[in-house]
């Protein structure tokens, strides 16, 4: 088991290194430069740049240097001091802009997923032994309408019928007042009466998904021969319910639990700029549209930590509630 | 719970109260095609410490019979008739009648009656371990002290000849081989010390030399607890060895019915004669074909009225086997069979013996 862990944190950190390649690499694809884009900003607005200015920009920032001594100077602060670099756009160190936003992003997706999970299982255990019952079908078709609303169209929904019957806009994380205030427990409480809205919103796809695979988990189960047995011995039926089929039908939720992170994440960008979320996906968009290099790789490089580390992790929960994947994976 | 008494008898109408009587089960499965018969009034006793032999080719109705002693069968099953499980001291319960969640039937299932499946491989589950499953059968109808029911799961896995039990219980189903499981399985249902063992054809799964070895443990089991098995199988090899008396099933009916030597000494339903006549045997000239039954087993979908077997049946007699359904009654003593070859079966269903034209 300890090695197995071992190992895997040995394969996590090989991921991310790749990751970090990759994203560095694919950012820097497109033609053309921040500088570039800076200079067609300042022709647009009626004050052109000298080329001295530009170049002298471009030296600054390494830009003039090859792809793969930028992406040096970029990971070696990174993983020695934490520094993700200086943002073209903002003006500011990437690790400002990004600190916050990371923190609710990471708040947001695990208040996400733990509302994705507090809904979809016990609908699931409902909708399965029930099955084909008026409660089952009604399940199934929400699960479907779920599934189907894109959620930006949802928040849009919802932002013009709270406007519309009671004259808020449930959009940001925060109260005004808040916004730029330093933490206290009056932003916090204020921060939780913001996140139902958007947890909602973005939760919903994932919360039909999950109860319609651990309905249809659970009805596989219930025909296994181990449920049979059980029953045979006498074992009451909600008791059986838990501590069998439910707990093998929990391994494929268990095993794409760490997907469902940066799913929320990433997913919920188009979410996040309609409802204002102050999270890392809209940064992402900007600061890809502006190729500011340092904070889209910066950020890309967040999403896909948590991905790896999700995955990690789910893997590793895995291993100790099944024993099967034990003995496969020791082996 | 000295409920064996051995007596040597070769009839079915024994003196010895029955301890599990079914009276006139049907089960009747609705699905898209119609109603499937799986059981058709069946009449099945069972004695307290004997075997009965349950036989019958798959899809016979043998594991649904089996299956709603304990209520196990799949919840769109619609039973009818009776099951009686006798007391000593009380008045019969009648399992059909129990509600799903009755305490009663929970005290029943693994407890007065335990049951024993065909696939080891998948009877445990496979997320914990032999001991969590073992306890939990013991908590469950022995007692509510763990550390007892520890040392009882322990002794029960030594007395079915699995070695190092203490260890055996820390171990996943997936570290035993198929023989182990299905004696931790026999260990599991014995452990509440149940008055009738039900075994869905426990050793079909296991290769001979393992069958060999479980059914000698079933047999000494039985000697020591004393407890009744409804032996199922569709191994008539098995069930010479195992059952003192034989049911022979054929879609959803009992066919044919008799004391074990007695049944093999003279067969008395064609059909029977057909299972015998495909068993294989050793001394059998070597290279000849086996013989078969011709056919399969219709799927009792909308039965007709009229003997089963027909459409099979070497010696069937047209104009009565495929009009009237043949009743099992008493054609030799202690031996009924349900065929109209015997003047017996045309006599109670009310036909003159004269029709048949042998």
């Amino acid at each position: 088991m300890l090695s197995y862990t071992v190992r895997r944190l040995g394969y996590m950190i090989v991921n991310l290194t790749l990751i970090s390649i990759v994203c560095f690499y694919i950012i820097n694809l497109p033609p053309g430069s921040f500088i570039e884009t800076y200079s067609t900003q300042l022709d647009a607005a009626g004050s052109p740049a000298s080329q001295a200015q530009l170049d002298y920009l471009t030296a600054r920032y390494g830009l003039d240097q090859p792809l793969y001594v930028q992406y040096w100077n970029w990971i070696v602060p990174l993983v020695t001091q934490g520094d993700f670099g200086y943002s073209f756009e903002w003006q500011q160190p990437v690790w400002t802009l990004l600190a916050d936003r990371l923190w609710l992003t990471i708040i947001f997706s695990i208040v996400s997923m733990v509302f994705v999970y507090a809904v979809s299982i016990p609908v699931a255990l409902y909708s399965a032994t029930h099955q084909y019952s008026f409660g089952d079908y009604s399940v199934n078709l929400l699960g479907v309408i779920g599934l189907a609303v894109p959620n930006f169209l949802l928040a849009l929904l919802l932002l013009v019928g709270s406007a519309k019957f009671f004259g808020v806009t449930p959009t940001g994380l925060y109260s005004p007042q808040y916004m730029n205030a330093p933490w206290s427990w009056d932003k916090f409480v204020d921060l939780l009466i913001h996140l139902p809205v958007p947890v909602v919103v973005v939760g919903l796809a994932g919360t039909a998904a999950t109860i319609r695979i651990l309905r249809s988990q659970l009805l596989d189960e219930f025909q296994k021969q181990y449920v049979i047995t059980a029953r045979a011995k006498g074992v009451p039926e909600r008791r059986l319910l838990m501590k069998y089929p439910f707990r093998v039908a929990l391994n494929p939720i268990i095993s794409t639990a760490g997907h469902l992170l940066p799913e929320i994440v990433s997913g919920s960008t188009i979410v996040a700029i309609v409802l204002g979320l102050p999270t890392i996906g809209p940064l992402l968009l900007r600061s890809i549209i502006a190729q500011d290099t340092y904070v889209a790789a910066s950020s890309l490089m967040m999403l896909g930590v948590l991905t790896v580390v999700g995955v990690v992790m789910s893997d590793i929960l895995l291993t100790i509630l099944d024993p099967r994947v034990r003995m496969n994976r020791t082996n | 719970m000295s409920t064996s008494v051995i007596q040597p008898t070769d009839s079915i109408e024994s003196t010895t109260a029955p301890l599990l009587e079914i009276k006139n089960l049907r089960v009747v499965l609705p699905i898209l095609e119609g109603d499937l018969v799986a059981a058709d009034g069946v009449n099945i006793q069972i004695k307290p410490g004997k075997t009965l032999g349950l036989v019958g080719e798959s899809g016979c109705g043998k594991t649904m019979t089996a299956q709603s002693i304990l209520q196990i069968a799949p919840k769109i099953a619609k039973t009818s008739g009776q099951i009686l499980l006798h007391y000593a001291d009380r008045p019969p319960t009648d399992i059909v009648a129990l509600g799903k969640n009755d305490p009663e039937l929970l005290r029943i299932r693994g407890g007065e009656c335990a049951m024993i499946f065909q696939e080891p491989m998948t009877s445990f589950s496979p997320v914990h371990t032999i001991g969590n499953q073992l306890i939990e059968a013991i908590l469950l109808h022995r007692t509510s002290d763990k550390k007892e029911a520890r040392e009882i799961a322990i002794a029960m896995l030594d007395k079915v000849g699995i070695p190092a039990p203490a260890e055996t219980l820390k171990k996943y189903p997936h570290h035993l081989s198929g023989g182990m499981r299905q004696r931790a399985m026999i260990a599991m249902a014995l452990s509440s010390r149940p008055r009738l063992l039900i075994a869905d054809e426990p050793t079909t799964a296991l290769d001979v030399t393992v069958q060999a070895q479980v059914l000698r443990l079933m047999r000494d089991l039985q000697r020591d607890l004393g407890m009744a098995i409804l032996y199922i199988s569709h191994d008539l090899g098995v069930i010479a060895r195992m059952a003192d008396e034989v049911a022979v099933m054929y879609m959803g009916s009992i066919v044919e019915h008799a004391p074990v030597r007695e049944l093999f000494r003279s067969v008395k339903h064609p059909y029977t004669k057909g299972l015998m006549g495909s068993a294989p045997r050793i001394g059998k000239k070597s290279g000849e074909p086996l013989a078969t039954i011709m056919g399969n087993v219709p799927i009792p979908i909308n039965k007709p009225t009229a003997c089963g077997f027909f459409p099979r049946c070497p010696v069937g007699i047209a104009g009565i086997c495929d009009q009237v359904v043949p009743p099992l009654v008493e054609v030799a003593p202690g031996h009924k069979s349900a065929c109209f070859r015997y003047p017996q079966v045309l006599a109670a269903a009310g036909l003159e013996s004269g029709t048949t034209n042998e």
